[in-house]
């Protein structure tokens, strides 16, 4: 029973992670309708600048304020990065076909990926260790770390904002309307490219709060770790639902929990192949994901 | 009659391509006026209607609408100049509730008007009723009223109401217009764009009528009534079978 609870802590922190990543390719596919595939190495590309920050700031700051200004700086770059991105990748191609901007997409991916490794190299790079302390809480037999609550908990607060602005707010609803319909969003007045800008801008936020949390947690970063933690967020919002907000939260904790009890119960070398397998079985039973598309909508 | 010219539009040519839906054509509407466009499908009447949304523009001519051309504008400052329209087809955010949907319609308002959102759900008691409903679980004739309803929010002078009878039931067709009487009556200049000939001239001041690309007659509802042309290809009246 120790380790069901013990992997379902680890589970719920790698799942908590794979929900802000996921949500990145939510927003955008809810919006534009369009996989960007380039989030994940968005991702990365936070943990490095991360990284930088955070070796360039040690000593001068005390830790707390290290971590927080670490968190704020790595957040701005990567919402300014995504909206370079939008601008640059898919702004142009907004009146193509839908293949046209895969492809951007995936040359964007490579872009950045490769760029990560001619600035910082192809060898792994690592976190320095005490970043967050290494405290150890044993809750009767089951061991969870300070980083790991902060992890679980940042994560809460931050979802749990997203969906009271997207379901509370003029501007979420606004972004809501655009992913349904729209021309008939600027029939309201709405300025759609405002919208998508802002959908990057969280996204990619989300995401370097995302990339961050690998960094600290995982402590090994490498340039094309975009690619592995990217599909498995893309799975997770696959799972939940692509474009369902709530979908990818969902399928990013149970992907999480799934990988972990995987890990603990049969071997974590198995964890990727039976990723998807569960992907599979969820497509065959609900092909729109789990929270995808249950309103049928009147013609 | 007040003769304030509201909106003009002067040799508009829309393409899509290399095609031209719209071929050089040119109305007037008048403030307070109610004024339909008529036509069959593929006349060119819902290319008109988003043209001067500007959801797509055009490839020559004007639009003013208070002698402010509007032809490069885009749609969204479009509609906070007191143009706003009720699309073919109703477009409701369907995974969004009724409430938010109207609420929506007032999108480019800082704050919502409340004696607007009660006038429209006095014109339309059954959206208040369905309100925390999701609008993809309404009616086609519910749809309908939320799109007018949603339109009205912006609180335009001057509102584009695109088929709104589209295949709607014919008791529900008499509701939308008796509705239409009554936006118009609260001084909102209208311009409608029917198939339902025979209902939009009972209700417009003018009317013009739309062939391939082309105003091919205009005149008051009652000319065009009366015109023989009209009673045979869209009043249904054929002369020798009734």
């Amino acid at each position: 029973m120790e380790i069901f609870f013990q992997q379902l802590v680890n589970g719920l922190t790698i799942g908590s992670i794979y929900a802000l990543v996921a949500l990145g390719y939510t927003m955008v596919y809810g919006v534009l309708k369009l996989i960007n595939f380039a989030h994940g190495d968005l991702v990365a590309l936070s943990a490095y600048i991360g990284l930088v920050i955070i070796m360039q700031l040690m000593g001068a700051l005390s830790p707390t304020i290290l971590i927080i200004a670490t968190f704020i700086i790595t957040i701005i770059i990567t919402a300014i990065g995504g909206v370079v991105l939008e601008r640059a990748a898919y702004k142009p191609l907004r009146k193509a076909p839908r293949l046209s901007a895969v492809v951007s997409a995936l040359g964007a991916s490579m872009i950045i990926e490769n760029g990560i490794m001619l600035i910082w190299g192809p060898m792994p790079r690592i976190f320095p260790a005490s970043v967050v302390p290494n405290t150890n809480y044993n809750i009767h037999g089951v061991y969870i770390s300070l980083m790991q609550v902060l992890v679980l908990i940042i994560s809460f607060i931050l979802m749990v904002a997203l969906y009271l602005f997207v379901n509370r707010t003029k501007l979420g609803t606004a972004m809501r309307a655009c992913a349904i319909d729209q021309d008939a969003a600027r029939l309201m007045g709405i300025n759609v490219d405002k919208v998508i800008v802002t959908t990057f801008v969280i996204g990619s936020a989300l995401g370097a709060v995302g990339g961050l949390f690998i960094g600290m947690y995982y402590r090994g970063i490498y340039f094309n770790m975009g690619w592995i933690y990217g599909l498995n967020a893309f799975v997770a919002a696959i799972i939940g639902g692509i474009g369902n907000i709530p979908g990818a939260m969902l399928g990013g904790m149970l992907l999480g929990i799934f990988n972990a009890f995987i890990a603990g119960y049969v071997s974590s070398s198995w964890s990727l192949a039976l990723t998807y397998v569960l992907l599979i079985v969820i497509m065959i039973f609900r092909p729109t994901g789990i929270l995808g598309e249950r309103v049928a909508e009147k013609v | 009659m007040n003769k304030e010219k509201l909106l003009v539009v002067n040799n508009l040519v829309v393409a899509y391509g290399s095609i031209e839906a719209v071929k050089g054509i040119s109305f007037v509407v008048h403030k307070g006026e109610l004024v339909t466009i008529l036509g069959a499908n593929g006349a060119g009447k819902t290319t008109t209607m988003r043209t001067i949304s500007g959801l797509i523009k055009a490839k020559s001519g004007s639009i003013k609408y208070k002698n402010k051309e509007l032809r490069n504008l885009p749609a969204h400052k479009i509609v906070g100049l007191g143009i706003s329209q009720s699309p073919e087809g109703r477009r409701v955010f369907g995974t969004l509730t009724v409430e938010e949907n109207i609420m929506l319609g007032a999108y480019t308002k800082t704050k919502v008007n409340t004696k607007v959102l009660e006038w429209i759900y006095q014109l339309f008691p059954r959206l208040k009723e369905r309100r925390m409903q999701l609008a993809g679980t309404l009616s086609g004739g519910e749809q309908q009223m939320l799109a007018i309803g949603r339109a009205l929010m912006s609180e335009p002078e001057m509102l584009l109401l695109d088929e709104p009878s589209l295949g709607l039931a014919p008791v529900l067709v008499k509701t939308i217009f008796e509705t239409i009487k009554q936006i118009k009556e609260n001084g909102v200049t209208v311009l409608l764009v029917e198939q339902n000939a025979k209902a939009a001239l009972k209700l417009a001041d003018r009317g013009y009528v739309l062939e391939v690309g082309k105003i091919v007659m205009e005149g008051t509802s009652q000319e065009l009534m009366s015109s023989p042309k009209i009673q045979e290809a869209y009043l249904g009246k054929k002369k020798k079978n009734n």
